[in-house]
């Protein structure tokens, strides 16, 4: 009897060992995708992407803030209160659209070029050249021009977003062009290696990127 | 016409064995790129769209911080607050955040510091001025407005 029972128990060990030599994986499948739709729902790809400013430095209390002199024409001025109306040059707008092309048109004006500017001007490609309207009143030359941006401290930061980024988009749509590539690829460039560095340095020379940011005035907000 | 009247071979069934290998790619590109979330946001967080984005390459130059109304606003009101590592900080402290953060980075890079400002679209321009002139004073002068892809219409 006990024979018996110990001879069961090695067909069953036997059994066993045969069964094992081989793992179903057909499961295999479903765990990975329970593991992908698991990272596919936690996932928040980090996106460190964003528009970058530099602010200017601190200013020396001591030392009384230097006095330039721009020329009024030479200023592209954007106020924004703090019921979110624009006032462009002057001229009350409900939205930003199109203020890239005008910030745009304000910088290329040329209208009263220096030697330097001349030359800067004559070694732009001829699409550039084309949107240089010369106008009396709008600005010298690029070297002089400034974007400035004036919003109240009840301003909503979206908006004050959305006008920087306009003025941004015109300064970068220029440097693509004079290098030839869309605004796009010229703002991924990394600057990392020598040819792309080279190429950034070519869109932005004797054009510098003047968005100046005045300080807000305390009206509506806190 | 024989050549073109054969009969159709019963297509072979597509085999799924490579499936596993498809789904593991994809779980390991998942895995490697999750960030897992670091710190309670204790402040609200609706990023801004904007088109002119730039991606910066190192992001250990990156210090984040934090501005919008808190999320627990019986404790904190409901004004806009700036959150910096994982507490609420007032405006004044944000000099000494900024030295801590700075004296983390090696040496060499401690210039290029960059602060991440994660800005609540609701905000007001007032607090996001004050941050901005504390960070003046702190003389890190690089800032970067975070927001998402604005998806042109």
């Amino acid at each position: 009897m006990y024979q018996n029972y110990l001879k069961l128990l090695d067909k069953m060990a036997k059994n066993k060992n045969r069964m094992s030599n081989e793992i179903n994986a057909g499961s295999m499948a479903d765990i990975a995708f329970l593991l992908l739709i698991f990272f596919l729902v936690t996932t928040t790809i980090a996106s460190d992407k964003g528009i970058l400013n530099i602010l200017p430095p601190k200013q020396d209390p001591n030392v009384p803030p230097p006095d330039i002199k721009v020329n009024e024409r030479n200023i592209f001025a954007i106020l924004i209160n703090a019921n979110n109306d624009l006032l462009v040059e002057g001229e009350y707008r409900r939205t930003t659209d199109d203020l890239d092309k005008d910030i745009k048109e304000f910088i290329l004006n040329f209208g009263d070029p220096d030697e330097e500017a001349v030359a800067l001007f004559n070694s732009l490609p001829a699409s550039l050249k084309s949107q240089a309207l010369r106008r009396p009143e709008s600005s010298d030359h690029p070297g002089e021009a400034v974007v400035s941006i004036k919003t109240d401290r009840g301003t909503s930061y979206e908006l004050y977003l959305e006008v920087f980024d306009a003025a941004k988009k015109a300064y970068f749509e220029i440097y693509a062009e004079r290098v030839g590539l869309t605004a796009d690829e010229y703002r991924a460039l990394t600057g990392d290696d020598e040819a792309s560095k080279a190429l950034q340095d070519r869109g932005k020379e004797g054009i510098p990127m003047a968005i100046s940011i005045a300080e807000p005035n305390k009206i509506g907000g806190n | 016409m024989s050549k073109f009247a054969k009969k159709p071979k019963p297509l072979p069934a597509v085999s799924t064995a490579s499936l596993p290998d498809i789904v593991f790619m994809l779980l390991f590109f998942f895995m490697v790129t999750t960030v897992l979330r670091e710190q309670d946001l204790l402040v609200e967080q609706k990023i801004p769209q904007a088109t002119q984005l730039q991606k910066l390459q190192n992001k250990t130059l990156i210090s984040y911080i934090f501005i919008g109304k808190p999320k627990n606003t019986g404790l904190y009101g409901s004004e806009p607050r700036i959150q910096a590592n994982d507490v609420l900080i007032g405006t004044p402290d944000i000099v000494q955040w900024v030295n801590q953060e700075r004296d983390l980075l090696p040496e060499a890079d401690r210039g290029l510091i960059t602060i991440s400002m994660k800005v609540d679209k609701d905000v007001k321009m007032g607090p996001v001025s004050d941050v901005q002139t504390e960070l003046r004073n702190a003389d890190a002068r690089r800032v970067l407005y975070a927001s998402s892809t604005k998806v042109p219409n």
